[in-house]
């Protein structure tokens, strides 16, 4: 492994920083005072840590409805993120749009997103911009394999070949949309073949494998900053959250989910870098009690945090004064 | 209504093999083996037990593909099947607009009659899960503004079983909107399948003094306002259009010759609306009658908000509704 040690203890409080982050919500959301549906990123970790490793605040991503550990990688604030699931004036959004539109355009998170396939042509018109305004920044549209069911991927895809736009389309392909196995819904079992008919390279990556995320999205990012056009990574994640919180997954075979658990990515690295030396019980603890002190200080505040105030309703409709 | 909803699916499968259910997660573990217990059958579960009961060619689990499901039914529906397609949340429905649009709208119009299009497109609608801009949406006036489809808004289980049947049945492209918040309504139905015609309003409360139009979960709620005027001595008539294409106009307009007052209540933007809609109608047929300008009590210009105080203030309350009614009557 040629990565260094910093990063890969980066990815690793990233990933911590994901799965804790996820562990709390999950708790917080069971209590009742969480307005909306949340569904978790736990299980795919990996993914979102090895390809924004990769990213500078300048470089774009899009997301989807489970999008808290893309934010996270992309490094908007627990604070921030808290206070919005939460509907607070003091939340990213403001309060107005919750778990699944958590956004962060100054550091280049262009939302979550609660349309299924509904980021791909964001994302792809971010790395055009780039492509216009002559940078050497990239987008990265991060869907699941639900969202390779929609047809802007395959239209989006078409134009970023064409016009060799610097954009990863990133499939997470946990191998469920809700209760419909992908083994069902999806005609090929490798989803990134499909980029081939556009031109356009394809890869399969373990999911929780973070050194095989990190390298295909290395590879992919570079490609793209050097203006050769897009690349495709299909990252077989486990899919080891239901599908939202307080989904029963009466649907899924029980092996199925312990399949899944077996291939926990963020166990799977820690002992990768306790073995490499890296880390050890004392250098994790730490890394964990630093992360639940945020947590807790951000439940706190975000729940002591003012609500919008009722009349703000139609702010943000418009960019400035709207009519009479 | 969730249960009535079923109900309707089911016997108009039983009444006719050419009716089809299909969307996302309807069947709800496809693939797993049959039969599977832990099957979802639908976001709500309306469509449990159709798989087991009449098998995989007619009730399908289908890819997130919403523009694909309704093309599909377009064309299935043109070439002789009634396909009544699952598309979740009024939300998603934008993604297939165009097949809603300039295919399932208008295709017998422009072949000059010769293709009927009987499909059903289902999908919840509503506010107040805190499910924020991306799956709220009411989109029932978008659809009515559209000559072809027609457009159904039940509030009762009663009417909501009434309505799909007669909406399976009917050889127009038809969008059926069930308010997520109307759900667990609960009303004894006829066992045997019947029809409640499309356009047909139900005057859900008789009264000489105001007349006040809801639209779905609004209609619940104008009757709740309904009964609490009642108290302070005021006669609401309440009117529940049940379908807002067609409409039937001559029953509001009859009640508005009585009343001489109107209030419209529907949880949307104001624009182009229903709401709108309504008052402009009642303005131009039956202006001579009103004693007041028509009130709308509607949501705001806005997307539907996550946090739970702008929700609130998108979603018309029964204070709302008592304010316009205190308008109309000078108060
Ligand atoms: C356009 C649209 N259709 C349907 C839905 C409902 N829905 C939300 S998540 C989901 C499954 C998505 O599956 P996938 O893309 O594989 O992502 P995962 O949930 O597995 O992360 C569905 C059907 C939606 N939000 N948007």
């Amino acid at each position: 492994m040629n990565v260094p040690d910093r990063t890969l203890l980066e990815m690793f409080e990233t990933m911590t920083r994901i799965r804790l982050f996820e562990e709390r919500v999950t708790l917080e959301y069971q209590r009742g005072d969480m307005p909306g549906f949340v569904h978790t990123y736990i299980g795919a970790e990996a993914v979102a840590a090895g390809i924004c490793a990769h990213l500078s605040d300048d470089d774009l991503i899009a997301s989807t409805h489970r999008g808290h550990g893309h934010s996270l990688a992309k490094g908007c604030s627990i604070a921030g993120m808290l206070a919005e699931l939460y509907g607070r004036e003091t939340g990213l959004c403001k309060g107005r749009g919750g778990s699944m539109h958590i956004a962060d355009f100054e550091i280049g998170m262009l939302g979550a997103n609660a349309i299924v396939g509904g980021s791909i042509g964001l994302a792809t018109g971010g790395a055009f911009a780039q492509q216009v305004k002559g940078t050497s920044n990239v987008s990265v549209s991060f869907f699941g394999d639900g969202g390779a069911g929609q047809g802007i991927l395959y239209e989006s895809m078409n134009l970023a070949s064409i016009w060799k736009l610097p954009v990863i389309y990133v499939c997470e392909n946990n191998g469920w949309a809700e209760s419909t196995p992908a083994s069902y819904s999806q005609s090929v079992e490798d989803l990134s073949r499909r980029a081939d008919g556009f031109g356009i390279p394809g890869h399969v990556v373990d999911g929780a494998d973070v050194f095989a995320v990190h390298k295909a999205a290395g590879e992919a990012i570079g490609r793209a900053r050097r203006g050769d056009g897009p690349s495709f990574i299909e990252a077989k994640i486990p899919r080891i959250s239901a599908h939202y919180v307080g989904d029963t997954q009466k649907y899924r075979d029980e092996d199925d989910l312990a399949a899944a658990k077996q291939r926990d990515p963020l166990e799977r690295f820690g002992s990768e870098l306790t073995a490499a030396g890296l880390l050890d019980e004392a250098a994790v603890e730490a890394i964990r009690s630093a992360i639940v002190e945020e947590l807790d200080r951000g439940v706190a505040a975000a729940k002591a945090d003012p609500w919008p105030a009722a009349d703000g309703v139609t702010d943000y409709v418009y960019s400035g004064a709207y009519g009479a | 209504m969730l249960q009535a909803v079923g109900e309707a699916m089911y016997q108009a499968m039983e009444a006719d093999e050419t009716v089809v259910v299909y969307g996302e997660d309807v069947v709800g573990g496809a693939g797993l083996g049959e039969p599977y217990e832990g099957a979802m059958g639908g976001t709500f579960g309306a469509t449990r037990g159709l798989f087991h009961r009449f098998g995989r060619t007619r009730v399908r689990d289908t890819p997130i593909s919403e523009a694909g499901l309704v093309g599909v039914a377009v064309g299935a529906a043109a070439s002789g099947i009634r396909p009544v397609v699952d598309m979740m949340w009024s939300s998603f429905t934008p993604l297939a607009f165009d097949q809603i649009h300039n295919q399932a709208a208008k295709l017998r119009y422009m072949f000059g009659g010769q293709a009927s299009v009987p499909l059903v497109l289902r999908m919840a609608i509503g506010a107040g899960l805190g499910a924020a801009g991306q799956h709220s949406d009411t989109l029932y006036s978008l659809y009515t503004h559209l000559p072809g489809i027609k457009v159904v808004v039940p509030t009762t289980p009663h009417d909501a079983k009434g309505l799909l049947l007669a909406a399976i049945a009917d050889d127009d492209p038809v969008l059926f909107f069930e308010h997520m918040r109307l759900y667990n309504t609960r009303q004894e139905v006829p066992e045997e399948p019947y029809t409640v015609p499309l356009g047909s309003a139900s005057v859900t409360r008789p009264g000489t003094d105001v007349t006040i139009v809801g639209v779905s979960y609004m209609a619940k709620l104008a009757l709740e306002v309904a009964g609490a005027l009642a108290s302070d001595g005021i006669e609401a008539e309440v009117i529940d259009p049940r379908t807002l294409s067609p409409l039937d106009s001559e029953t509001i307009l009859t009640s508005v010759r009585k009343t001489g007052r109107l209030v419209v209540v529907d949880e949307s933007p104001p624009r182009c609306s229903i709401a709108a809609d309504l008052a402009a109608m009642v303005s131009e047929h039956a202006f001579d009658a009103l004693a007041a300008p028509v009130r709308r009590v509607t949501s705001p210009h806005s997307p539907v908000p996550l946090s739970p105080p702008l929700e609130n203030a998108y979603i018309p309350d029964a204070e709302r509704i008592r304010a316009a009614v205190d308008t109309v009557l000078n108060r």
